[in-house]
């Protein structure tokens, strides 16, 4: 019985089928199951194993690499203070410290409420808006602390839910055309980004299909 | 006077739908790739060849001559570079949040140029919206026919993935990146042999170009290598992005034309950076990401340009300027860089897996005045294992660049700043006020 639900396990297979090599899906399939419980569980990192055609001690050892991949639950909220030069100089300490005042924890560590996991981030490339914080992989910035109590009493109302979705930086759209097999119009419905609805689902034009490789003479 | 035109790669970013395709079409989107699919391969390779436009990833390797290295091999790939993570820069999260089209249409110019039928976009998986923003524009780009099997009606096909990242600073060397997409560590290949050119994606032939340099390439093929080639002066091309941060009044991604316009402009000039918040004196200035030595006020008058910068002993590098003021401590800044590196050393070589911490431990206890005079010759010894004789440009006993990146900041720290590390080891703690968020 796999971990992954169906419909997930069906949207793996149409990722894996974007590659060459089945392995080059890892990382995206990793923040798909990411997307579905908010962090790699030994079940999923078997799942992912079996559709890579790799060992779950593979999939592990390439996951703790990578910052984004917890190998281990995570709150609600992933909140992420980036402390580097540029948000170091417009006072990111201050933020920090005072989120891990406000929130009761320390970095790397989740509220007991399952709301919150305060993480110390290297540089987001936000620094136009420093000090920067990522909720979920949402940018919010410049931040004070009155702002961060803000932000956070936001979050635990629910009230940006449209801008953060939950975990899995996939979780929103997908890709709907030029794969073999796949019908035109599936999934791909997300509005790409909150500020303004971009033309979404329903009509796309008829698949590509697969390329031929053909370059022309 | 700056002149900011012509606006090559940022002509859209501040339009409020300017990742739509509806108004990339609006904007003359599409065309340059028509245009060139009207060209010879050949013949657009030698437009980009001719405006002699220089990589903008960091290491600023000319576009036109790393296409012509690909090895003639039946399978190629492109592989576009948008892992943007050297501190500091911001100038990709623009492109590829703002102007996702631009970048898919550079690829497919480039896929053409280079005969490649299958390229991947790698983008930073920090960037939620900017992925988002580029499967949108994927999409609607397969749908109006500008990707797929026959690219507008040309019968060129060319596949495009988007591809995540999950947050590795490493995977911004080209090598770790293919490492990285073929599911692996991010684990950079040695060079020579394995340049990508030769033996890149699944070993087969790959180009690696970053997203700006990518962005470029409708611009080109619209006006010409020669028009791209009169912008800026010797080598430096074109325009550029600058990211601006630190203590400035007006943080921000600016485009400049290249070599014309100085340090001191772009961060003094009132339409860039405007000044330093409450007249503050510039201490120093880091020209180009953290892995470039630093400048002090001595240097505000150099152009933006690659070669000056370079032979003023630094780099233009990703092209991120972080300024330093009075209040800043430099050791601090010079620690929290050192911290940078060893927490993204990937751990594959000794001297930067062990170095990067031993080098950023020493420098905690400069700053936080537990260190001794001694300390600063230990340092600089630590820096010297790692890149022998501590040089500019730096030798190199690792497999990729990350190593050598590491002495940059403590070396220019202890060479500017002695007298004030020294401070911190009398007085027993740092003599420089606190970061604190700016107010109001």
């Amino acid at each position: 019985m796999a971990h992954l639900s169906l419909a997930n396990l069906e949207r793996a297979e149409s990722i894996v089928a974007c590659y060459p090599q089945r392995r080059s899906a890892l990382i995206p399939l990793c923040h798909l199951a990411q997307a579905q419980d908010g962090w790699l569980s030994e079940e999923a990192m078997e799942d992912i194993a079996g559709l890579l055609g790799c060992t779950p001690a593979e999939v592990r050892g390439t996951a703790s690499f990578y910052d984004m991949l917890h190998t281990e639950p995570v709150g609600r909220h992933v909140v992420t203070v980036c402390t580097n030069i540029a948000c170091m100089l417009a006072g990111a300490y201050e933020v920090l410290d005072h989120a891990e005042a406000s929130l009761g924890i320390s970095v790397g560590q989740t509220t007991a409420d399952g709301e919150f996991t305060l993480e110390q981030a290297e540089c987001l490339a936000g620094c136009d808006n420093a000090p920067c914080v990522q909720v979920n992989h949402r940018f919010f910035g410049p931040l004070d602390p009155d702002g961060f109590d803000a932000l956070a009493k936001d979050l635990r109302s629910g009230r940006l839910a449209e801008t953060v979705p939950a975990h899995g930086i996939l979780s929103r759209i997908e890709r709907s055309v030029g794969l073999p097999g796949q019908a035109a119009g599936s999934g791909g419905g997300a509005e790409a980004g909150g500020e303004r609805g971009s033309p979404a689902g329903g009509e796309r034009g008829s698949p590509a299909g697969p390329p031929t490789g053909a370059v022309p003479e | 006077m700056i002149t900011r035109a012509p606006r090559i790669v940022t002509s859209r970013v501040e339009l409020a739908d300017s990742f739509t395709l509806e108004r990339y079409l609006a904007t003359g989107g599409y065309e340059a790739l028509r245009k060139a699919l009207s060209m010879a391969p050949a013949d657009v390779a030698a437009e980009v060849n001719k405006a002699s436009l220089l990589g903008r990833g960091g290491a600023g390797f000319p576009a036109g001559r790393k296409w012509s290295m690909l090895r003639h091999a039946t399978t190629t790939y492109l592989v576009v570079n948008g892992d943007e993570s050297e501190p500091a820069t911001f100038k990709d999260h623009v492109l590829i949040e703002r102007d996702p089209h631009q970048i898919l249409e550079g690829t497919a110019i480039a896929a053409y140029a280079t005969g490649v039928s299958k390229a991947f976009i790698y983008c930073r998986g920090e960037f939620a919206l900017g992925l988002e923003r580029l499967q949108q524009a994927c999409n609607e780009a397969y749908a109006y026919g500008a990707l797929g099997a026959d690219v507008l009606g040309s019968r060129y096909a060319l596949d495009v993935v988007i591809h995540p990242g999950a947050g590795a600073y490493i995977c911004g060397e080209e090598t770790a990146l293919l490492e990285s997409l073929e599911g692996k560590r991010g684990f950079p290949r040695i060079k020579p042999p394995f340049f990508p050119a030769a033996f890149g994606l699944y070993g087969e032939p790959t180009v690696v170009n970053n997203v700006e340099t990518i962005s470029n390439l409708p611009w080109i093929v619209t006006h010409g290598g020669d028009r791209f080639a009169a912008l800026g002066e010797g080598s430096s091309t074109g325009t550029r992005l600058f990211a601006l941060s630190g203590r400035v009044e007006h943080p921000g991604c600016f485009e400049i034309e290249m070599s014309k316009t100085t340090f001191r402009d772009l961060i003094y000039d009132p339409s860039l950076g405007g000044g330093i918040p409450a007249g503050k004196a510039l201490r120093a200035f880091i020209p180009g990401g953290v892995s470039a030595p630093w400048f002090g006020p001595d240097q505000l008058d150099l152009g933006l340009n690659q070669d000056v910068v370079g032979q003023a002993g630094s780099m233009l590098g990703s092209g991120s300027v972080v300024v330093m003021d009075s209040d800043t401590c430099p050791v601090r800044a010079a620690w929290r860089i050192a911290q940078f590196f060893h927490r993204e050393s990937c751990g594959e070589c000794t001297p930067c897996r062990e170095g990067s911490g031993w080098i950023e431990k020493i420098m905690y206890r400069l700053e936080h005045g537990l260190g001794r005079e001694e300390d600063i010759d230990l340092v600089l010894d630590a820096c010297d294992n790692i890149s022998p004789g501590l040089r500019w440009p730096p030798a190199q006993t690792t497999i990729c660049v990350l190593g050598p990146s590491i002495p940059s900041a403590i070396v220019s720290a202890a060479k500017m700043f002695r007298d004030e590390m020294l401070v911190h080891v009398k007085d027993g703690s740092c003599p420089f006020p606190a970061d604190v968020v700016r107010r109001g």
